[in-house]
């Protein structure tokens, strides 16, 4: 248990620490890293809830594709202006306040509602009777097999798109 | 120490969500608005894998599956936009495309 206690709070330290990180530096390339980092981290929280299928998905997908596509895009666009400039638009006090109107909602809301979740003691767990990918695939082409099909077209659709935005002439 | 229960799991993922909400409204570089998309999209699957894990149901992560799909189309889609706009506009600041601004 304490191990468990211990590992959520570095992943939770991973994750707030990246994204704040990637949301306040000044240079495209440490967003991204620092979004690496919090990816890595919400990939650790996966596997500690027994989600193993998408603990592997979350690193090879996100930070072994995603991310490397945003960095060629960064290579491909000259950032280095943007990077002297200013960083943040003039209505950024506004957001802030928004924002951190909503967090006092959410937060009020956790705090007075978290015992309705009491269910949900993590520990107590019931060893499944498959492998977490296994159960995955069975659930996925029975049960979700028309929105996994319709999956594939939006995928199709997103290839084509990006391919005819990126090109020069059509 | 208290054991992690769901309700850590929501209360970082919320965090989350704020972070990146911040990151889109806020931030002037659109590569860095995308990546804030992103920061939102994981806080997302962080709440359905947290209570995919609660209820021992595994639809949680399937759905979790499509929210990443989603993702990436729209990562794929969005960057692809932005190379359009920096070969016609020559800047990638949110705030200097105006064109449809009366």
């Amino acid at each position: 248990m304490l191990i468990d206690t211990v590992l959520f709070y570095i992943f939770a330290v991973m994750v707030l620490g990246g994204g704040i990180l990637t949301i306040t530096r000044r240079s495209a390339v440490h967003s991204a890293i620092s979004l690496i980092i919090s990816l890595l981290g919400v990939a650790g929280l996966y596997l500690m809830q027994q989600a193993e299928f998408l603990f592997a998905v979350q690193i090879v997908l996100y930070v072994g594709g995603i991310m490397v596509l945003f960095l060629f895009v960064i290579m491909l666009v000259n950032l280095d202006l943007a990077a002297r400039e200013r960083q943040f638009n003039r209505g950024w006090m506004i957001g802030l306040a928004a924002v951190l109107a909503v967090g006092a909602q959410i937060g009020y809301f956790l705090y007075r509602g978290g015992g309705a979740f009491r269910i949900a003691s993590g520990g107590v767990t019931v060893p499944p009777a498959a492998g977490n990918t296994e159960l995955i695939a069975d659930t996925l082409f029975s049960e979700y097999l028309l929105p996994f099909e319709i999956t594939s077209i939006l995928l199709l659709v997103a290839v084509v798109g990006s391919v005819l935005m990126a090109k020069k002439r059509i | 120490m208290h054991p992690i229960t769901t309700v850590h799991y929501l209360a970082l993922s919320a965090a989350l969500l704020l972070i990146g909400t911040v990151g889109v409204l806020t931030r002037r570089n659109i590569v860095i608005i995308l990546m804030s998309i992103e920061l939102i999209l994981n806080a997302v699957n962080l709440n359905l894998i947290a209570f995919s894990h609660a209820l021992h149901n595994l639809n949680g992560q399937i759905f979790a599956i499509f929210v990443i799909c989603d993702a990436v189309a729209e990562a794929a889609i969005g960057l692809g936009i932005l190379i359009a706009l920096f070969r016609n506009k020559e800047t990638v600041q949110a705030d200097e495309i105006d064109l449809l601004k009366w």
